[in-house]
This record gives C-alpha cells, structure tokens and sequence, in this order.
C-alpha cells in the first residue's frame, strides 16, 4: 500500500466496493473473455443482490464489462451506452449460499465470435476484487497482474513445461496456483506474472500436447 | 522476520531529530516509496486536489442521490449562510468545512466523481477541512498539495496498524480516520510541528472512538453525510487544541491501536452490515422495506 492508495483512487461514488470494485470487476470479466462481451446475463448475489440499485452496482458492472474505468463520468447512465452498444444484457438475483462473499456477481458471457464464458467472482472491499470460478474451474485471481489461465491434463511435467516457456521469454512469475478435478483428470493453473505475455509465447503453450486450453488475461486499473 | 508496523511517533521524532517539517519528512519519505520525484508526487495531489474541487461545485448544485434518501444538505446549508438571520452558531470556518464535506459527501451518493481519501464513504472530510483553511486562510496549491502529502502519511499508518474500512473497524475506522489525517493535515498547513500533528491525530481518536458503522438500507448516505460533516469538525477541533499547545497524553500510535482494539471487538452489526444503530431503527426499516419492494 501506498499514498495514491490512500488519497485516491479518483472513482465515480458512492461506494469502493459496491461501485469502483463492481466496475473493476465488470473489467476483469470482459479480460477473462477476452473481449467486451455481446451478451451478458449477470446474476448478483448477496448485498450485491439487495443493494446494487443504490450503490449503482448494475451501472458498475456494465460499466467494467464495456471496459470503462472506475472514475469514468458516463457510469451512471452506463445501461444507456450499453443499449446503444448493442450489448444484450439481463441482471437478476442468484443465491449462490451462505459461504458465497456477499459482494458477488456471475457472469454468463457470449462474445461476438461466440465464444462462452462463465465468472463468479467478488468485490472484497476497497475497490479489490476476486475472481473464484471460471467456467466451473476454481481460481484465484485479483486482476492487479498480468496472468494465464490453463486448462490442462494432470500429468507429471505440464506445469514445469509452462513455467519454462514463460522463463525462456523472460516473463516471471509471480503467483500461481494448481487446481484439478482428479489425479491424472483435467486441471488448470492460474499463473500471474510481473510482466504481460506476448502472444507468440501464449501460442507456444497452447501448442504443448497436454494443454487444452490457455488465455492470457490482462491486469486491470 | 515480523515486519515493524509503521509508527507516526517514529516518523515525527526523526522529522524533529533531522530538524524538517513533517510536510518535507514526507514528501522524501513517500517520493522513495513511489520511486518518484518530489515534484511529480506534489504534482499529483494538485491534481486530486482538482478533482475535489469539482466535486464539492458538483455537490453544491443540491445533488440527490439515486435512491432518493439524501441530497440537498449543503446547498441549504450554504444558501441559509447568507441570508441574515442565519445562526452562525460555529463560525464561518467550521461553517464552511461542513458546508464542503456534505457536500462530497453528498456528490458521493450521488455517483459523481470524487477522490476516495481515505475511502469513498469518508470522502468529504478532507475536502471540508482542507478548502475552508484555503478560502480563511488562503493557502495555497502548493500548501494544500503538501497537506495531503501529510494526510496520506497519517493514513498509510492507520491501514497499517488498524483499517480505514467501515466493514472492518466501523465507522470510528473511516470517518474517524479520515477526521484524524484531516486534523494533522490542518496543524500542518497552519505551520504546526511534527509532535503537534501526532497530538491532533491522538485528540481526533479520543473523540471518535466507537463511532459504528451502521448506514440505512446499506447505502452509503444516512447517517453518512452529516456524519462526514461532523468529522470535518472534530478535525478542525483538534487541530485549534494542538495548535494551541495542548498535548494528548496517549501518542498517536496508541491512540491508533486503541481505535483498532475497539474496532475488532464491535460487534459485526455495526461494522457496515445495516445491523444495528441507525440502520435498524423502526424509520429506517421502513424506509428500507419500501426500497426494497421497488
């Protein structure tokens, strides 16, 4: 933590969690897509659920997904651009149980070349957000840095196989984290780096045979 | 190896011991961590200081926020200033200062665009303290951009030790702290020394200590925006006290502590949840039941 933490951020009101974290996290769903999305159906859950209008959680959240800042002035009216935007939209309320965070939001992403995404993920306070689930893979991600997200088979190796790719373009990282579903089943690693990674390397990880899937994922402001 | 928490008592004697003014201990102090020069540091306050401008005119306009719970407060409060037969009962110092914190306050409820220090539930504190010392005082850029340079030192110290989160320390952690940054800043500005902004931050503490978080509905205006004006207040109190020589015998860091120690065994009602104080008054749940409804 620093001072421009304390004075600041600049974001639009009335709340860091409800309103500048929402929009942070409308952002770092549209990253995950990895796009703006064409049609968004979002689910809110908890205090999100009863207090969005208020705080202007909804505007927030369509705000980020449209890749707008969180101190950007247009964010009250944020369902207008996105009618004119053409984004297909819906909110409504989910319960997703007690142990859910209570800032939460699913998102079910279509993007324009059709691609599906579904987030879960909270606003923990201070404007910081946490993305736990991506297409039913529990993850770890806060945004603050670049990462990749892997979709891969648990076999002995893969996870040596990526981190060395990321070595060899001088990428380092900084966070990561190793989910699977069973022993030698799927699994998928969340890799957060000090560095962006280029394409050229993300395509070569792809390329590894035991890799089914691998996006990269932008930090958001 | 435990990392130290970081000490405004320890910063204020080496300011003291080096012999410079709290603004220049941590303009160095917070240039080094930012890896920044002293000038771009300042001049990124001035700009926060812009925005702030803008969004007390924002507030001034009589803004209501979305819900319609709030709004209006500082316009009123400015426009009954000047007719005659006001009751200037505070002063036209403290006046102002509540004038302009409700009124970020209020721009706050109402989704404008502010600068959340420490956070945007508090953020009219500084604003009120800082631009009623401008206008009676008339200081300048420079002077307010150094003052929040100080602000921000005091804050870093309370994340560090305790929170600036309501949720976490109730409202003693936001408003309060926000009163207590606000009040060293305005020893500072006015040409106080570094032991007089520690007491500042100390007699803030005193007098806020067990202020709950409890906002109506969950929303972020009532008790929230008089209570940001009653922050620039206790600030601007404790920086006359300081001012004035008089000490606070418990130094800030334990002044600090004891908000925190306070502040962790308030009960989770009234750290934020809209399950105690205000919030669950037989007014506000009806207010909210109708909201909800909606």
């Amino acid at each position: 933590m620093n001072i421009i933490d304390i004075i600041g951020p600049v974001m639009i009101g009335p709340s860091s969690s409800h309103t500048a974290g929402a929009v942070r996290l409308g952002l770092l769903a549209a990253g995950i897509l990895g796009s703006s999305p064409v049609k968004a159906e979002i689910y809110l859950h908890g205090s999100f659920a009863e207090t969005h209008k208020g705080h202007g959680t909804d505007m927030a959240l369509l705000a980020g997904l449209m890749g707008w800042l969180p101190d950007d002035a247009r964010i009250p009216e944020a369902d207008k651009f996105a009618k004119e935007a053409g984004l297909d939209y819906s909110f409504d309320k989910v319960d997703l149980g007690s142990l859910t965070h209570p800032n939460t939001a699913m998102f079910k992403l279509t993007a324009a070349d059709g691609s599906k995404c579904e987030i879960i993920g909270a606003s923990v306070g201070g404007g910081q957000v946490l993305v736990n689930s991506i297409d039913g893979f529990p993850v770890e991600l806060t945004g603050k840095l670049p990462a990749i997200l892997t979709v891969h088979e648990d076999r002995k190796g893969i996870i040596a196989l990526v981190t060395s790719t990321l070595a060899s373009a001088g990428v380092n990282v900084a966070t990561m984290r190793v989910f699977r579903s069973n022993k030698g089943g799927l699994a998928s690693m969340v890799i957060e780096c000090d560095e962006d990674v280029p394409q050229g390397i993300i395509n070569l990880i792809a390329a590894l045979q035991q890799i089914h899937s691998v996006r990269f994922i932008a930090s958001v402001a | 190896m435990k990392k130290d928490k970081l000490s405004l008592n320890s910063w204020i004697s080496e300011a003291e011991a080096s012999g410079k003014s709290m603004q220049e201990f941590l303009i160095e102090y917070n240039a080094k961590e930012l890896e920044c020069s002293k000038e771009e540091l300042l001049a990124k306050m001035e700009s926060m200081l812009v925005v702030i401008k803008e969004s007390i005119d924002f507030g001034l306009t009589g803004v209501r926020s979305h819900s319609g719970l709030t709004g209006g407060a500082a316009k009123r409060l400015l426009e009954a200033s000047e007719q005659k037969q006001f009751n200037n009962i505070l002063g036209d110092k403290a006046k102002d200062a509540m004038v302009y914190a409700m009124a970020v306050a209020e721009a706050n409820a109402a989704m404008g665009r502010i600068v959340a220090a420490p956070t945007a539930g508090a953020s009219g504190v500084l604003p009120g303290v800082f631009f009623a010392l401008k206008k009676h005082y008339n200081l300048s850029d420079q002077v307010l951009a150094e003052g929040l340079v100080v602000a921000g030192g005091i804050g870093l110290v309370i994340a560090d030790r305790a929170s600036l989160a309501g949720a976490t320390g109730g409202c003693q952690a936001e408003c309060g702290s926000a009163a207590a940054m606000a009040a060293g800043a305005a020893v500072a500005m006015l040409g106080g020394n570094p032991a007089q902004i520690g007491h500042a931050v100390s007699i803030v503490f005193k007098n806020v200590l067990g202020l709950v978080c409890d906002p109506v509905a969950g929303l972020v205006e009532v008790p929230c925006i008089k209570r940001n004006g009653s922050c620039a207040l206790q600030a601007l109190a404790a920086a006359e006290l300081a001012l004035a020589g008089i000490e606070s015998f418990i130094p800030a860091d334990e002044a600090i502590d004891a908000m925190k120690s306070v502040g962790d065994s308030l009960p989770c009602a009234l750290k934020e949840t809209a399950g105690g104080g205000m919030a669950t008054t037989p007014t506000a749940l009806a207010w909210a039941k109708t909201y909800f409804a909606k």
